[in-house]
């Protein structure tokens, strides 16, 4: 079974500020990560691999340092991995991402399976896995928390939903986006930790791949951030006293009244 | 009828060279190339594509120019239905929907996609939409992908409207991003606010991003239409009026919707209470500051008195108290209801970000430095041991 996971480099904190000069992000000073979700993504992967077979291979689109990240997926124990990073990337947003990954995607051997995760932490828009689906023409199932069972190529997996979970069938190829019920990734293996040490993934640029030069980059994102800012912060918080248990309770049940809650 | 290679779908496998009766296929610069003097458009080597790269379709395909913006008018909301019932999320999109379509002076327009469901189309007609389409089908009672991306995709194409909003669901999550890809367009995830731009009359979104820490405002400038997610219990509900002047129009469904790649098995709800975290007004959350998975009774009587959910943080998920489908924060789901009790909840900033933004937030904590208090409107220090069952008695009746 051939795996491909697209994962995302993102800062450690989602405590960002903004220069308030330039109204861009302040990004000095914050170390990089892999995706939260991604990780989840990958452990899949490598248990997937495990069980059938195969190859997996790890994809991100990003600045040279993102190499780090496809390093750790090697010490976790990732076949291969691949960067794509070029210039002619720089502005994508979700759209223009979706396209070049899919492109990048078709380059790459055969697979079985894509698995990403559900969004990433800077983003959050949960929208590049679907549309890499979209762009490869594959089935796609979001919010993946359990993968039941894999034969004769139909998967059976679970889509968590806001009421439990449905029960969904597909065809394989196909890709799948995952939460993180699904697994607890593992750590590093010391052999793992070698390999990566002195590994160096394989390069893609935006010539390397089949593309058409106006949906790459800012010419082929439809979405243009006008401004960011910091909301404000909110609320003089308060503090409900009162001699015992039966007081505070009251005073707080006086306070939301006063707030319009019918108790 | 006309025959052609997505030349970007088309990966050069040569499958198709030895499907052609009439070798009426050749490669050139490792693409298929269909030679239209020898080809009778017959269709085998549609079937023999493994990329679906070959389309034989009615239409020529139109080369692309730079878009007619001007063309596109009317504001559409995507009603969510499960098990034939109308979502709430539904409502509150045809609140925002009429104020954007106001603004433009514009028709508002609901898309309802289901089985059975023409009397709740009709009825939708009464939360101020001008126009509802519907496609019922088999096919489209419960949500899949494919169906759905398809017959939203179709129906665009056809009408070209120039706003869609969609709840920020999980169904609505998954499938809209495959309808933007479709459609080559602009998509903004998870909106908490929109505006008209008042010179171009562009949609300005605005939505959280980095955990809610920032926001961002996005516009889509020259590609129509202009698609939103928009976050669940932000914006005003329509209210239901007494009479209605609108219509329902019923399209057809798509041939290539009715064969969707996935099979919809059954769905399972798990979630204990009947109120679910993304739809309720009240919500008691309890962390790993209850000690014992037993003190998460307290926090169900207290939810329960309230008429509100049950929430968790994610130390007493992975602590195995709790199911997942109730971890409020950044890996669990984002809530804002009108009143959020935190019980035993220290306020790691993976927690806040699923909830800072619910009306009023409640506290109770035995320690003074905890963060939840920055956030809370009202904070309780003490045990919560005492506290809770106070709260329960007085708030019950």
């Amino acid at each position: 079974m051939n795996i491909i996971v697209c994962i995302k480099q993102v800062p450690e904190t989602t405590e960002v500020r903004i220069n308030p000069e330039t109204g861009t992000l302040i990004r000095e000073g914050v170390p990089s990560i892999i995706n939260p979700f991604d990780m989840y993504a990958i452990e899949e992967g490598l248990r997937l691999r495990e069980r059938f077979g195969g190859k997996l291979t790890v994809l991100t689109m990003g600045p040279p340092q993102a190499k780090e990240a496809l390093r750790e997926c090697i010490s976790l124990g990732v076949d291969d991995a691949v960067l794509l990073s070029d210039l002619a990337f720089a502005g994508s947003d979700t759209l223009a991402t979706s396209y070049s990954l899919s492109r990048a995607i078709r380059n790459l051997s055969d697979f079985d399976l894509i698995i990403c995760g559900k969004q990433a932490s800077d983003g959050d828009t949960a929208q590049v896995g679907p549309g890499i689906a979209e762009c490869l023409n594959v089935p796609f199932v979001a919010f993946v928390k359990r993968i039941e069972k894999i034969e004769n190529g139909t998967m059976r997996v679970h889509r968590m939903m806001e009421y439990g979970y449905d029960v969904i069938e597909l065809q394989l190829p196909a890709l799948l986006t995952v939460v993180k019920e699904i697994n607890e990734p593992r750590l590093p293996s010391l052999k793992g930790k070698i390999r990566a040490r002195k590994y160096e993934p394989i390069s893609l640029k935006a010539c390397d791949l089949n593309v058409k030069k106006e949906r790459l980059g800012l010419n082929g994102s439809p979405t243009q951030v006008i401004k960011v800012f910091t909301p404000e912060i909110r609320r003089e918080g308060e503090m409900i006293t009162g001699d015992n248990p039966d007081e505070i309770a009251l005073n707080l049940k006086s306070k939301l009244k006063e707030a319009g809650f019918a108790l | 009828m006309i025959i052609y290679v997505d030349t970007e779908q088309c990966t050069g496998c040569q499958m198709c060279l030895p499907s052609c009766p009439f070798a009426a296929i050749e490669m050139r610069d490792d693409k298929a190339v269909i030679l239209e003097e020898k080809c009778t458009i017959c269709g085998a080597c549609v079937d023999a594509c493994p990329m679906q790269a070959i389309i034989r379709t009615k239409d020529k395909p139109v080369e692309k120019k730079a878009l007619d913006i001007s063309q596109y008018r009317g504001v559409w909301i995507f009603a969510e239905q499960r098990l034939g019932k109308i979502q709430s999320v539904t409502y509150e999109l045809l609140g925002a929907g009429r104020n954007l379509a106001d603004t433009r002076k514009q028709e508002l327009c609901a898309v309802l996609l289901g089985h059975n469901i023409k009397e709740q189309a009709h009825d939708l007609l009464y939360f101020g939409a001008d126009k509802i389409y519907v496609m019922d089908d088999p096919v489209l009672e419960q949500f899949q992908d494919d169906p759905y991306s398809e017959c939203v995709a179709e129906l665009v194409r056809h009408y070209k409207p120039e706003i869609v909003l969609c709840g920020a669901t999980n169904i609505g999550r998954s499938f809209i991003p495959q309808v933007a890809v479709k459609l080559e367009t602009g998509l903004t995830a998870d909106c908490t606010a929109f505006a008209i731009d008042p010179e171009k009359g562009n949609l300005l979104q605005t939505r959280p991003a980095f955990g809610g820490n920032i926001f961002a405002t996005i516009a889509t400038y020259h590609h129509r239409p202009q698609i939103a997610t928009v976050r669940h219990k932000v914006m005003k509900p329509a209210e239901r009026r007494t009479s209605v002047s609108g219509e329902v129009i019923e399209a057809q469904i798509p041939e290539k919707a009715k064969k969707p790649r996935t099979k919809f098995i059954e769905r399972i709800e798990e979630i204990e209470e009947t109120v679910n975290l993304a739809e309720a007004d009240i919500i008691v959350s309890g962390g790993r500051g209850l000690g014992d998975p037993k003190y998460f009774d307290m926090i169900r009587e207290l939810a329960k008195v309230l008429g509100g959910a049950v929430g968790s943080s994610r130390a007493a998920v992975d602590a195995g108290w709790i199911s997942y489908s109730h971890q409020v924060g950044q890996t669990g789901k984002t809530v804002c209801p009108k009143l959020y009790i935190a019980v035993g909840i220290s306020g790691a900033v993976q927690h806040l970000v699923g909830m800072r933004s619910s009306d009023y937030i409640v506290a109770v904590n035995k320690d003074l430095q905890a963060p939840i208090f920055k956030v809370a409107t009202y904070g309780i220090i003490g045990d919560f041991k005492d506290i809770v069952p106070a709260l329960i008695k007085h708030f019950s009746g």
